[in-house]
């Protein structure tokens, strides 16, 4: 028995080395920074010990922009691409002509490189003093004022964003719930036609609930995904969040870590990666007490 | 309710263009009386769950018509049909428990036969008491047995007071124990509820025991129609007497010459005035009795001995192809020398069937 559990913690040795060098040192290490007030980058050393840091980030009004923006994000996006992807693979599952093409189309997104994507996204909104952008061209065909997307209004550049990022998300949730249509019995479909269940019924009764373990797991990895958004906003906004307003928490901890200067404040970041943390972490916990009730496993 | 299938025909598209289409359902006609419970018999893929699924409507039949008493139903989508269907894995939901499962069918009723909770609790109720699993009203799916399982789907197609209850394979899921006794738990709720029932079984010895009519098919073929005993006692060819009894019929090849049943070269029966022709004598296990003149002799393989029955395994050259060896249940067995190298049987003349060897039709022989 003693010679057994010798062997398993050898085998998990390389693991446990790994990931608690590379993983848990630093988030504790990251967790005790948070409380450092005063450190300094080149002495390694701190003043003292206290909440400075986080009163410090959350009165920083670029930080407040950023939770804002990344609020707005999630409670647009989250649903918006889990609805849209599950409208797509309904329609996907049932068809039979084409279904191929569309399902490679639908999945090209993901094969793509996101900042690449980005530009062209960028150029497709923007609104320069020559041109204003095609998005803006076919919107005059309805008689809408152009406006620029990328340099102008607050809610024009969140739109853009909020439908870069569902469309950024949108083909693994279409691939992972396409599938996840398949692997429901059709025999089910069969008991509930026979007995005159309507469409919507079965759809409400049989097929969602069939498929909601999956529905579970891409909303609780949607939400956390676009908590943790940073990159899709630098391939749309450049590098200069905070002052194109369009800076998300991760991008905020990215700045305050590197300032131009070079020093930055690695206090002030572990500060607002921690507030982070605890966010995901309520909402991870307020998904799991929801799902408790609706998924069936 | 009487169910009438007249002329009824599916044919699948073939996967491969230009190949014919693939036909499932071949101009079947024939009456269902109400009341009854029929036995739709046949080999894997024979097209029997293609005709159940035309019955309920879930499939569209190419040609032909269905008529459920005066109705025609040809064209009626499944769900205004009024048919309760039990499927091979029972198609319980999972998520809902047994009382949902069984008052899902009710839920789905609209503007007057609308029910209410109230009302829905006592028929799913009523339901769950005529195949007893009211007490299990509380659990889910999962956590029933198999026979548990296949009581709730029964009752799920029931509650709703269907015409027609079609069964596919009601019974493939089940042990062998449990089996036997579901089907005289089946007989007994389709004598309760007088419901026409139609159930599909590979099974023969299933369908012969607790069915008012069987319907033996193959290739989409309708074969014979009729009570248990008699198909099994004159089936019309060759395949319907290989398809029914336990074991297997006897096939040998034979031949009718002046008067006399042959059996590659032994006369084993006077056969009438039958004319001269070539036949496959074929003769039920039960037939064959171990007697030292017997006009029979075949090479003895072993004797085995199982409980009840003892049968004797044996060769004999003119067998058919389709029969390795040939084996004779008979109590007079057990006076066999294990270690004897032939058998000579005595044939019971009711027990023999003679096939034509052209078509494999049934010949009327007067044997003796």
């Amino acid at each position: 028995m003693e010679n057994k559990s010798m062997k398993g913690w050898l085998y998990l040795l390389p693991a446990i080395l790994f990931l608690g060098l590379f993983m848990v040192y630093p988030l504790i290490d990251v967790f005790v920074y948070s409380f450092e007030e005063g450190y300094d980058f080149v002495s390694q050393t701190a003043e003292g010990v206290g909440l400075f840091n986080y009163s410090y980030v959350l009165h920083d009004p670029y930080f407040m922009q950023a939770v804002k923006n990344t609020f707005i994000l999630v409670a647009v996006t989250v649903p918006a691409s889990t609805v849209l992807a599950l409208l797509i693979s309904l329609g996907l599952s049932s068809i039979t002509r084409l279904r191929n093409l569309f399902q490679t189309v639908y999945f090209l997104p993901y094969v793509s490189n996101t900042l690449a994507v980005g530009l062209v996204f960028m150029i497709l909104f923007d609104k320069t003093d020559s041109a204003p952008g095609l998005i803006n061209v076919l919107l005059s065909i309805f008689g809408v004022e152009p406006v620029d997307f990328i340099d102008g209004p607050y809610w024009a550049k969140m739109l853009v964003l909020c439908l870069y990022t569902i469309w950024v998300v949108l083909p693994f949730k279409i691939l992972v719930l396409t599938s996840a249509l398949a692997s429901v019995d059709e025999t089910y479909y069969k008991a509930a036609r026979v007995d005159g269940t309507s469409k919507a019924r079965i759809f409400r009764k049989v097929t969602l609930p069939m498929i909601s373990p999956t529905m579970f797991y891409l909303i609780i990895t949607g939400f956390i995904g676009a908590f943790k958004a940073y990159s899709d906003a630098v391939a749309l906004f450049g590098e200069n969040l905070n002052v194109a307003e369009m800076n998300t928490i991760v991008g905020y901890v990215y700045e305050v870590l590197y300032d131009e200067a070079g020093g930055g404040y690695p206090s002030f970041a572990s500060a607002a990666a921690i507030i982070l943390f605890v966010i995901v972490l309520t909402i991870t916990c307020i998904n799991l007490m929801v799902s408790k009730k609706h998924v069936h496993y | 309710m009487k169910i009438t299938l007249e002329h009824l025909t599916k044919r699948f598209p073939n996967r491969s263009k230009n190949a014919p289409d693939v036909i499932a359902v071949n101009d079947f006609t024939f009456e269902i009386p109400d009341g009854k419970l029929v036995g739709l018999l046949g080999p894997s893929g024979c097209g029997k769950s293609t005709v159940l699924n035309l019955i309920s409507g879930l499939l569209r039949a190419t040609e032909g018509r269905i008529y459920f008493d005066d109705d025609d139903v040809t064209n009626i989508p499944a769900e205004y049909r009024g048919v309760g269907i039990v499927f091979q894995n029972y198609a319980l939901y999972p998520h809902l428990t047994v009382e949902k499962n069984i008052m899902f069918p009710l839920e789905n009723f609209k503007g007057a036969d609308k029910l209410s909770k109230a009302e829905m609790k006592a028929r799913a109720l009523e339901a769950a008491k005529l195949v007893q699993i009211d007490q299990l009203m509380d659990r889910k799916p999962a956590e029933l047995s198999g026979g548990q399982q296949q009581r709730v789907a029964i009752a799920r197609a029931l509650v709703k007071k269907p015409r027609v209850l079609l069964m596919d394979e009601p019974l493939s899921n089940l042990d062998a124990r449990l089996r036997l006794q579901t089907r005289e738990e089946i007989r007994r709720i389709q004598r309760e509820t007088k419901i026409t029932t139609i159930f599909v079984t590979h099974d023969q010895e299933e369908a012969m025991s607790i069915s008012d009519q069987i319907v033996v098919m193959k290739d989409g073929v309708l074969q014979q129609i009729g009570k248990p005993q008699q198909v099994y006692d004159s089936p019309v060819n060759l395949f319907v007497a290989q398809f029914l009894g336990t074991p297997p019929i006897n096939v040998f090849c034979g031949s009718i010459r002046a008067g006399k049943l042959y059996v590659g070269e032994e006369a084993i029966l006077a056969a009438g005035d039958a004319a001269d022709q070539e036949v496959y004598v074929a003769i039920r296990p039960e037939g064959f009795t171990v007697d030292e003149n017997g006009p029979l002799s075949c090479s003895l393989s072993g004797v085995e001995i199982m409980g009840r029955d003892v049968s004797v395994v044996a060769g004999h050259p003119a067998l058919d192809a389709g029969c390795v060896q040939l084996r004779a249940i008979t109590p007079t067995a057990r006076k066999l020398d294990d270690e004897a190298e032939t058998v000579r049987f005595a044939i019971d003349p009711e027990k023999v069937l003679v096939f034509s060897r052209a078509d494999e039709k049934r010949i009327p022989v007067a044997l003796a």
